[in-house]
């Protein structure tokens, strides 16, 4: 499903990874890891095609596809969906009538007809029970004034609404309390099956309890330098990354 | 020096025009009308047309206009022979209003006759007014709109002849918006001057709206200026939908008096229109009042929008809220001048203030000041300006939602714009002008086929 080769990428003038290869397929689910400034964020940015990233190098296909053809709105459309570390406030933008835009918009991509307003609501109510949102968050604006583990759940609930294949989670645990660490969990399992893939960017292994990857990689200075199972997680939550950066030699 | 001299062109030209059709301007009109022309003819010298030099038109040079117009003025209502009010009727269900039609700054009798108001209401030619009602209209005429302080309301002061007059009785609950649509019409290009009053009675509430429109591709002046008096506990929504043709200018004076505990809203929607002037004073007057001040721009090829507000605390316990924002594409420019005056007696005062501003491109240009003079320990006020661009992270993640960039974008912009057009009151209204902003950001024609309710279809 996803292919990145050999990806070098900066963000203002500095090199932030530096040669990254990873294949994801169907049905899996990565969990990325590694200490605070090893890239993370970054790789998934440069997957959902944020413009301060600036690629310098290396492949990414999607789908067979090469995903550097693609704008930011085409790769969603496509199939691809970053949870945000930092979901953005958007005030005057109503939730329903963003979500109702990015839905229609998808679906004009695959040639389906739009839905109509009964229908929308139907999915609306349908998904906010899947996820367990507050039905009063999707009457406001845009994550504008929401709480830390609302803006995460909305992300989640965002995810839910678009079905994408490859959900990318930017560090979807961070802020979360456990019961809202739960939900959202909850909500990334239910939307997962045998044709999506899901990649899970954390610096804990806390959130690997709830979602159970299939391979944990770590990132350390814009490379990955390790990847195994996931028993990877509890070494490296026991041992620390600097027993990483040992065995690396440093 | 060359510059001088033209100026003194414009200023000597108009004078001469003006003691040219003394007789056409002054006939049929009562002497103290034609009295207050003699100190405005004087401030008109005095000040001339204001430019770069004048400080309360800093932002708006008016000289070049007046330099190049030579525009035919109408001393006479020009006679169209055409119902009006069958063009413009209005078949709307949901959005009915009392539909008063201005042509060429002439109330139209012929188009209006059909109109029916409530009981006591007085909707009628100013010029009749004058007349007829001469012990409201002197009253109330010019001591708002002072000549001294203002160039244009000098100018049109000296001119005036006609417009709307509007008398609304105590304790009267108008349900249906008053429909002024200010009209312009002529084979060639065109100054107009329009001069309204309207006097709101005590505990009465109405809503307004004032369209301008633009029938024909001439190149229109309009000099339209209006003095508001608000009695005790009237309730009153001013709405303007600025939707003219790119070759007008717009040069408008609203002057308002609010009495105590009356209740002020007003906003003005600037979609359309090549030079667009606002001027707007508030006084208020009274204990309690409270004034709700608007405003929204859209512009872009080489549009220029000026709002120069000037809102003044004279009483205690007033309250003021101004909002306007301004969304500037290509390299049209912008201005707006938020002053609040609160004096030495209006203790408890609360005056707020915001100018928000986005600029696409990097020819567009705003100029923001604000002016707070405040003369009195025991006040709350503040303002805020901001010219910013649009939000790329806002921007980012829509698109990474599957929202296209230029959908994106006039989402952001659409959102911005709404915080302004929620204020509007009147829900139809607001839906209508919803549409009417959201077909201007697309870049689609909003301008109304036949009137600004045309839009809806």
């Amino acid at each position: 499903m996803l292919v990145i080769k050999d990806l070098y990428a900066k963000v203002e003038g500095k090199d932030i990874l530096r040669g990254i290869n990873l294949t994801v397929n169907a049905g899996e689910v990565h969990a990325i890891m590694g200490p605070n400034g090893s890239g993370k964020s970054t790789l998934a940015n440069v997957l959902a095609g944020n413009t301060n990233f600036e690629v310098t190098h290396g492949s990414i296909t999607f789908n067979g596809k090469d995903i550097f053809d693609m704008s930011p709105d085409v790769r969603a459309k496509e199939g691809l969906f970053l949870s945000f570390q930092y979901p953005v406030e958007i005030p005057g933008v109503s939730m329903v009538n963003f979500l109702k835009t990015a839905v229609n918009e998808h679906r004009k991509y695959r040639n389906e007809k739009e839905l109509s307003a009964g229908d929308f609501l139907k999915l609306l109510r349908e998904k906010k029970a899947m996820v367990q949102i507050d039905s009063q968050l999707t009457n406001r604006s845009v994550n504008e004034g929401f709480s830390g583990g609302e803006k995460k759940k909305n992300e989640i609930f965002q995810m839910a609404m678009l079905e994408p294949t490859l959900a990318i989670l930017d560090e979807t645990d961070s802020g979360l309390d456990i019961d809202a660490l739960r939900i959202v969990s909850n909500g990334v399992n239910m939307l997962k099956n045998k044709n999506n893939a899901t990649i899970l960017v954390t610096h804990y292994q806390r959130l690997l309890d709830y979602i159970v990857p299939d391979f944990v990689h770590v990132l350390y200075e814009g490379r990955i330098v390790k990847s195994a199972g996931k028993e990877l997680a509890f070494e490296l939550e026991e041992k620390g990354y600097d027993w990483i950066k040992k065995e690396l030699g440093e | 020096m060359a510059e001088v001299l033209e100026k003194i062109g414009a200023v000597r030209r108009i004078s001469e025009l003006y003691a040219a059709n003394l007789a056409g301007i002054t006939g049929g009109l009562p002497s103290w009308v034609n009295q207050a022309r003699k100190p405005a003819f004087l401030a008109f010298q005095r000040m001339g047309i204001p430019g770069f030099r004048t400080e309360n038109y800093k932002y708006t040079d008016l000289t070049r206009l007046f330099e190049n117009e030579n525009f035919r003025r109408s001393f006479t209502p020009d006679d169209f022979e055409v119902d009006l009010s069958e063009v413009f009727s209005c078949d709307v269900p949901e959005f009915d209003t009392h539909l008063i039609l201005v042509v060429n700054g002439w109330y139209d009798d012929a188009s209006n006759k059909n109109t029916i108001y409530p009981e006591g209401v007085i909707v009628k030619s100013l010029r009749k007014a004058m007349v007829e009602n001469a012990d409201l209209v002197q009253k109330y005429y010019g001591q708002l709109a002072v000549v001294q302080d203002d160039p244009l309301t000098a100018m049109n002061t000296l001119f005036a002849q006609d417009g709307v007059f509007i008398y609304i009785p105590d304790n009267l609950h108008i349900e249906k918006p008053l429909q002024l649509i200010n009209v312009l019409r002529s084979e060639d290009d065109l100054y107009v001057t329009q001069r309204n009053l309207i006097i709101a009675g005590k505990n009465s509430q109405a809503k307004l709206m004032f369209c301008d429109h633009t029938l024909m591709p001439q190149q229109f002046i309009n000099n339209n200026l209006t003095e508001f008096e608000m009695g005790e506990d009237s309730v009153i929504d001013i709405y303007s939908i600025q939707n003219q043709h790119n070759k007008t200018a717009s040069l408008s004076g609203l002057y308002i008096r609010q009495e105590r505990g009356s209740q002020l809203v007003t906003s003005a929607i600037t979609l359309h229109g090549g030079i667009i002037r606002n001027n707007l004073k508030v006084l208020l007057d009274g204990e309690h009042a409270s004034a709700n001040i608007c405003g929204l721009a859209l512009s872009d090829k080489n549009q220029h929008v000026d709002n120069y507000t000037n809102i003044e605390h004279i009483k205690p316990n007033c309250h003021s809220n101004q909002l306007y924002k301004n969304i500037l594409d290509d390299s049209s420019t912008g201005g707006f001048t938020g002053r609040i005056h609160v004096l030495p007696y209006a203790s408890k005062t609360a005056a707020y203030q915001r100018n928000n501003n986005v600029l696409l491109t990097n020819a567009a240009r705003m100029n923001t000041k604000p002016q707070l003079v405040i003369d009195n320990d025991d006040v709350k006020c503040s303002h805020g300006a901001t010219v910013g661009r649009i939000n790329d992270e806002a921007l980012f993640y829509l698109q990474a939602r599957g929202i296209n960039e230029q959908e994106a974008r006039l989402m952001l912009m659409f959102a911005f714009a709404h915080e302004v057009l929620a204020e509007v009151k009147i829900e139809k209204l607001r839906d209508v002008i919803d549409k009417l902003v959201n077909k201007r950001l697309r870049g689609e024609v909003s301008k109304c086929h036949s009137c600004a309710l045309d839009c809806i279809r």
